[in-house]
C-alpha cells in the first residue's frame, strides 16, 4: 500500500515547554520563545541551525487565544533564516505541525524544523467566560463551511459533538460512566507527580461521579483544562540527529488519513476519524500495537482517548471500557501506561504536541517521580472527529 | 431562544428554507440515486453535478443524543437536547438537530423522530419531535 515511507528519515532530537499557567503572567510570544529556546538547546542546536519551522493551527492573523502565535511571528522574533515554514488548521489535527514538519524534512527542504504549539486560554478566560462557545466566535450569521450546520441547534462547543459519540459508543458496547471516569482518574494520578500539571489534588470516583454534567454523559471532569503554555519539538533529519545529545527518536510512521467526510456527524460515531489515521500508521511499520510502551492520547474531552484507544487497536473493538475498567492496565506501572504526565484533562490544555513531549520525556527516561518502565515504543494520538493524526515513535 | 442562524449560499439555501412549504430537503444524486449532506454542487460518491435538493419524508431515528446543562450564554434556556438523526431514507444518513416537545429523561437512542419546523428570519429550522403514532 505505502512504499516510500520516509518519515523513518527523521527524528525528535529535542523536546521544550514553557511554564504552563492558568493563567501565566507571559505574554504569549514569551512562553514561546521559553519553549522553542528551550527545545533547542535540548537538541544540542543553535537558532541558527533552525531552518524549517512549522505549528498547527498558526494565528490565522487574529492572535485568538487558541493560537495567539504562528510561523509568521516567530521567524521574524527569533531572527529565523527559513527554507520552508507552514502553519493553517487544515490538518489532521493537532499534530499537523509534525507531520508537516517531519514532510519538509524528508523532501529535503530542511535539516531541523523547529515545530510549537501555543495556547492562551487562560488568560482568555479571566476576561470571557464563554470565550470557546461557538456561537459566540461570530457576530451575524454562521459562515463556517461546517459549524453553520451545528450551531443553529445551539451546539455551543465540540463537547456537544463529543458527547453524542460518548452516548453512542455506550450505547452500542454497553460503556459505563464509571469506565469512562477512569481516563480522568488516572491522567489526575498522574498529574500529581508532574510538577508542571495543572490540577494535582486527588480526585475519586466518588467526585468524578457527583461533578457537574456539562452535557450528558459527559461531566465537568471529561472536559480539559484549559492553560497558558506552549510546546515545542525538534525534529531533525536522523543521520544530523545523531549528532545531538540526546539519543534519536525516530518518526517511525505517521497517520494522516482522513477517507471519510470532513464532518462531525456523518463519520463513523464511535471510530472517528482516528480510525483511518491509525489504519493508515499500523500500515507503514512493522510494529505491533502490542509493542507500544507508553500511549499518549488526546484527551481533550476523555471518550476521545477511549475511541483512540480502540482505533489504534491497544484493545479491542468496543472494548475500551472494559479494558480501562479499574484504572489498572493504564497506570504508570499497568500494561499500557496513558497520559502519563496529567494528558489535557490535569496536566492541562497544551493542546497537541504536549502528548509528543511526554511521550518524548518518557522514552529518554526524564520523567522523575512519574516515570515509568523502560521501552523503546511510543505512539502520540491527537484530534476528535474529523481531525485526527498519529505518530509512532522509535527510541531505537 | 436566539438561534445562530447560517449563512446562506447558493449550496445550502434549500436546506434552510424547505420549511417554507413544510419540507425538508436533502441533496439528492440522480446518477448513484443516493443522498448525501451537508449539499454542494458535487455528488461526493460519484462526481456527478446531476444534483439537487429533494424531499424526504422528515422520519428519522435518534442515532445519538446528549443532554446540554451548560448556560454558555444567557439567552439559552437548559437542559436542552441535541441529538443526531438518522433519515430514514439512507443508512448513515445524519442531520444533527434539537429534539423538542419531550423531557431530557424520557430521550433514548432508536427512537422514531418527526421533523417540524422553526421559522426565524429566511429561516426553518428543521427540529424533531418523537414521533406518538409508533
Ligand atoms: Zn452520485
Amino acid at each position: 500500500m505505502f512504499d516510500r515511507i520516509l518519515e523513518k528519515d527523521v527524528a525528535i532530537s529535542g523536546i521544550g515547554m514553557s511554564e504552563v499557567g492558568r493563567p501565566s503572567p507571559l505574554s504569549a510570544m514569551k512562553l514561546t520563545t521559553d519553549a522553542c529556546l528551550q527545545a533547542i538547546a535540548d537538541a544540542g542546536l543553535s537558532k541558527d541551525d533552525i531552518d524549517g519551522v512549522a505549528c498547527w493551527p498558526g494565528d490565522n492573523n487574529n492572535g485568538d487565544a487558541f493560537s495567539p502565535v504562528g510561523p509568521n511571528a516567530l521567524i521574524s522574533t527569533l531572527g529565523l533564516k527559513v527554507n520552508w515554514f507552514g502553519g493553517g488548521y487544515e490538518g489532521p489535527g493537532p499534530l499537523a505541525g509534525i507531520i508537516n514538519g517531519a514532510m519538509a524534512i524528508a523532501a529535503g527542504f530542511c535539516n531541523h524544523v523547529l515545530v510549537f504549539r501555543t495556547i492562551t486560554e487562560s488568560t482568555k478566560r479571566q476576561t470571557d467566560k464563554t470565550a470557546s462557545a461557538l456561537n459566540n466566535k461570530t457576530i451575524g450569521r454562521d459562515t463556517s463551511f461546517f459549524w453553520q450546520w451545528y450551531t443553529p441547534f445551539d451546539v455551543m462547543s465540540a463537547i456537544n459533538l463529543a458527547a453524542m459519540y460518548a452516548q453512542r459508543h455506550m450505547f452500542e458496547y454497553g460503556t459505563k460512566e464509571e469506565q469512562l471516569a477512569q481516563i480522568a482518574l488516572t491522567c489526575r494520578a498522574n498529574a500529581q507527580v508532574n510538577p508542571n500539571a495543572v490540577f494535582r489534588t486527588p480526585l475519586s470516583m466518588d467526585e468524578y461521579m457527583s461533578s457537574r454534567m456539562i452535557s450528558s454523559p459527559l461531566r465537568l471532569f471529561d472536559c480539559d483544562v484549559h492553560c497558558d503554555a506552549s510546546t515545542a519539538i525538534i525534529l531533525s533529519r536522523s543521520d544530523l540527529a545523531k549528532d545531538g545529545p540526546n539519543q534519536p527518536i525516530r518518526i517511525e510512521a505517521i497517520g494522516s488519513a482522513l477517507h471519510q467526510p470532513w464532518s462531525w456527524d456523518q463519520i463513523n460515531l464511535t471510530g472517528m476519524a482516528a480510525i483511518d489515521a491509525a489504519k493508515m500508521m499500523w500500515a507503514r511499520t512493522d510494529y505491533k500495537p502490542s509493542d507500544v510502551g507508553n500511549a499518549q492520547l488526546y484527551d481533550g474531552f476523555s471518550i476521545f482517548t477511549l475511541i483512540w484507544l480502540e482505533a489504534l487497536g491497544l484493545c479491542p473493538p468496543g472494548e475500551a471500557g472494559n479494558f480501562i475498567e479499574g484504572g489498572q492496565r493504564i497506570a504508570r506501572d499497568g500494561e499500557l501506561p496513558i497520559n502519563t504526565n496529567g494528558g489535557q484533562l490535569s496536566g492541562g490544555r497544551t493542546h497537541g504536541l504536549g502528548y509528543v513531549h511526554e511521550a518524548c520525556t518518557q522514552l529518554w527516561g526524564r520523567a522523575g517521580e512519574r516515570q515509568i518502565n523502560p521501552h523503546q515504543v511510543a505512539v502520540a494520538a491527537s484530534g476528535g472527529g474529523p481531525l485526527a493524526g498519529s505518530l509512532l515513535l522509535v527510541k531505537d | 431562544m436566539s438561534r445562530k442562524l447560517p449563512a446562506l449560499t447558493q449550496d445550502s439555501r434549500s436546506f434552510w428554507q424547505g420549511g417554507a412549504k413544510g419540507q425538508l430537503l436533502i441533496h439528492f444524486c440522480t446518477q448513484c440515486q443516493r443522498y448525501f449532506h451537508p449539499p454542494g454542487p458535487i455528488c461526493p460518491t460519484c462526481g456527478n453535478d446531476g444534483v439537487g435538493p429533494k424531499a424526504v419524508s422528515g422520519r428519522g431515528t435518534i442515532a445519538t443524543f446528549t443532554i446540554n446543562h451548560q448556560q454558555w450564554n444567557p439567552n439559552l434556556k437548559v437542559p436542552y437536547i441535541v441529538a443526531m438523526i438518522e433519515l430514514e431514507e439512507q443508512l448513515g444518513l445524519r442531520l444533527v438537530s434539537n429534539i423538542t416537545g419531550t423531557a431530557p429523561s424520557d430521550i433514548r437512542i432508536g427512537q422514531s423522530v418527526q421533523v417540524r419546523f422553526e421559522a426565524i428570519e429566511d429561516v426553518w429550522i428543521p427540529l424533531f419531535e418523537v414521533r406518538q403514532d409508533v
